[in-house]
């Protein structure tokens, strides 16, 4: 007698329970119709995008929220192609999608068939691994590996690449209980000889200062993050991707440090002798002119990463592993550690004083830094998702973030038109929780056919749009850097956002007073449905403080500053 | 300053292409790149010389071992290694040169494979200035064609950058 045999499409969505995926967002084609079809009996929910860069910003969304793998589908050739974007966005903020993309049948694999694309080259760069499937009986394994590298480690995006006809082939399904790669070992040991010399370090400081990235977020390491900080007495600035791993109410906090980070957070780098990174990697809107970046500092560098480690920055004593396995074993060699950072906290709490974020209220004209206050004060434990560009900036700078996994921004990348689509897979991920997406008008543009998704999904997000008329970063820079001359970023007019809400079954709301901000954000909360707020701001607000490209960053610009 | 490296790798389609395209985008410089099956029928060897400081190696090697198909990375120091090239060069030779052609490859301990009538064909195994050397020895002959292997190395003595 032989054994029952099921499909390779079958034995696919068999995998994905295995992996305990409950959602999945994709669009189907061609090269997927056998997989489809089994989605159609299947458990697992399937939202059903209008666009597949959307679906991998969803599931990137869901995984930043929930700390899932995300999973996303889409046909092959324009449909694998579509999923780019999306996918480098996850490579570049490391976070764990698994991307499923149909292919041709192999024996047509190379001919240029219709819709043909190598997938696989192309994501090569993208990736943290990625797999054509030629073998049904590879199709197990090749699962369980993709969500195991996807998650582990330094998460990433894993695509698996399906010929038709393997979702066809039969295969006697057995799901493997572990994986076997010969070249990945994320389980790392923590060196306790590094940890004593970085204890040490901290404890031979005067002015350390922690400067946490996204892997604190990653690692589930806040709580000892916080343990670390009151140990050592240490302020605690984030980068954009760390923001949640520390809470903004905290007196240690400096909030962001970089290119649009507060002064006092940039001072007091430049300032520190001990500059002790977690799960951070040095990038250059972190920086800024790297040889000018704490040059008093001895450098502890902590992260999962080995290829981190002096890649932009000289580090004195880098430490390999998991965020939270190392801070617990540093924090347990601090114990005894008598708290002398007194003269540089005082010293800190004066620039805190003297320097903080301000902007100029109006009474006539709506500041987008209002807008993001307002959000703040009548939804403090909302998910915030942002798009790219000076919304990003505004709600990193003014919402004071308390919780992990409740800032949802694309960092790496800096993708215009993510937070739409990552909002609607935070809100899938996490349906009890408010999800607010802060766009601009440019970016909510790229991505705002989704909002056919979230009406027939039931997906209720709502989206807060900073509506400058702009493209707001751009203006900016042409306004600072390019002799206020305009070039194309002037894009007022483009389309009555209450009507395209409305067009789609959503609400649509506008508030043009600073004095309706709070009311018109209370109303969009009481909803239960998809709501989009065009607010209207004031179009020649800027981002400030501000950093020039390629300046060392306590050269800052803030023309607006009250002291 | 140059290092040559000796990356295991699984013995799967694609994984060329990671590794080149790894070194393409991030910018490192490969000055020689051989590739080949070993003692195991699953696993490939890659010897990789690359141009570089400290630093870049550093890089080098934990990008590379970041890749999944990357089993180890192993560098091959020149003091403690040893690592050869092959060349084909196919020379001009007549009957008044050909003998004078034949002792410069006898010295160099070069093979000759094949033998026309105006040209011969030398195999010629070594280290990098070994073939350098012959090439120039051969050039007042005319050198109609070059073609020559990436380098490969290994350690000197009982080390092996498999661990057995």
């Amino acid at each position: 007698m032989t054994e029952a045999t099921i499909s390779g499409a079958k034995a696919l969505i068999e995998c994905l329970g295995r992996e305990g995926v409950d959602a999945i967002f994709g669009y189907p084609g061609g090269a997927l119709l056998p997989l489809y079809d089994e989605l159609y009996d299947s458990d697992i929910r399937h939202i059903l995008v209008r666009h597949e860069q959307c679906a991998a910003h969803a599931a990137d969304g869901y995984a930043r929220a929930t700390g899932r793998v995300g999973v996303c589908l889409a046909t092959s050739g324009p449909g694998a192609t579509n999923l780019v974007t999306g996918i480098a966005n996850a490579y570049m903020d490391s976070v764990p999608v698994v991307a499923v993309t149909g292919q041709v049948p192999t024996p047509m694999i190379g001919n240029d068939a219709f819709q043909e694309a190598d997938i696989t080259g192309i994501t090569l760069p993208i990736t943290k691994h990625n797999y054509l499937l030629r073998d049904v009986n590879d199709l197990p394994r090749v699962v369980k590996e993709a969500f195991f590298i996807a998650s582990t480690g330094r998460p990433g995006p894993v695509l698996i690449d399906l010929p038709k006809d393997i979702s066809t082939d039969e295969i006697k399904f057995k799901y493997p209980d572990t994986v076997n790669l010969r070249g990945y070992h994320p389980d790392t040991v923590v060196d306790t000889d590094a940890v004593k010399l970085a204890a040490a370090a901290i404890i031979a400081s005067e002015r350390p200062i922690i400067y946490a990235g996204g892997g604190v977020i990653i690692a589930d390491a806040a709580q000892e993050l916080l343990k670390l900080a009151e140990t050592v007495m240490a302020p605690v600035t984030t980068t954009l991707l760390g923001i949640g791993a520390f809470p903004e109410s905290h007196p240690l906090s400096l909030g962001m440090l970089g290119m649009h980070g507060t002064k006092y957070a940039n001072y007091a780098v430049q300032e520190s002798d001990l500059l002790i990174a977690i799960g951070a990697r040095f990038d250059d809107r972190v920086t800024g002119k790297v040889d000018s970046f704490a040059p008093h500092a001895k450098v502890i560098h902590i992260d999962i990463d080995p290829a981190e480690i002096r890649k932009n920055v000289r580090v004195n004593i880098p430490i390999i592993g998991d965020s939270r396995a190392v801070l617990r074993s540093l924090t347990s060699y601090l114990r005894e550690m008598r708290k002398k950072s007194q003269a540089w906290l005082a010293k800190i709490a004066r620039w805190k004083q003297e320097y903080p974020l301000s902007y100029r209220e109006s009474d006539e004209v709506i500041k987008p830094q209002q807008v993001v206050k307002a959000i703040r004060s009548v939804s403090p434990d909302a998910i915030i998702v942002t798009e790219v560009g000076q919304n990003q900036m505004w709600a990193a700078q003014y919402f004071q973030f308390e919780n992990p996994r409740t800032f949802i921004t694309s960092g790496g990348l800096g993708t215009m038109g993510y937070g739409f689509p990552a909002a609607m897979g935070a809100k899938v991920g996490c349906p009890d929780r408010t999800v607010i997406d802060i766009a601009g008008d440019g970016s909510f543009q790229m991505t705002s056919q989704e909002l056919a998704t979230v009406v027939m999904n039931d997906i209720a997000v709502v989206v807060a749009i900073l509506n400058n008329g702009n493209l707001g970063m751009v203006r900016q820079w042409q306004e600072l850097f390019f002799d206020e001359r305009y070039s194309h970023t002037n894009i007022a007019g483009s389309v009555d956002f209450v009507k395209l809400a409305e067009a789609y079954g959503a609400i649509g709301l506008r508030e043009e007073s600073p004095s309706g901000v709070v009311s018109t954000m209370s109303e969009a909360l009481t909803a239960d449905r998809a709501v989009i707020i065009d607010f209207v701001v004031d179009p020649m607000e800027n981002v400030f403080p501000m950093v020039p490209a390629g300046a060392a960053i306590n050269e800052i610009l803030d023309p607006g500053a009250s002291s | 300053m140059k290092h040559t490296l000796a990356v295991l790798v699984e013995n799967k389609p694609g994984v060329l292409a990671r590794v080149s395209g790894l070194f393409s985008r991030r910018g490192f410089n490969i000055e020689s790149l051989a590739v080949g099956t070993t003692e195991d029928p699953d696993t490939s060897r890659m010897t990789i010389v690359v141009r570089g400081d400290d630093r870049v190696l550093a890089q080098v090697t934990s990008q590379l071992g970041k890749l999944i198909d990357v089993i180890s990375v192993s560098d091959l120091p020149a003091s403690e290694s040893v690592d050869r090239g092959l060349a084909l060069i196919k020379v001009s030779a007549d009957s008044r040169t050909r003998s004078e052609i034949m002792q410069i490859a006898d010295i160099f301990r070069a093979k000759i494979i094949d033998v026309g009538s105006e040209t011969l064909i030398i195999e010629v195994t070594g280290d990098k200035s070994k073939i350098e050397a012959i090439t120039n020895m051969l050039g007042r002959f005319g050198i109609r064609e070059l073609v020559r292997t990436g380098r490969i190395a290994m350690s000197r003595g009982e080390k092996t950058v498999n661990g057995y």
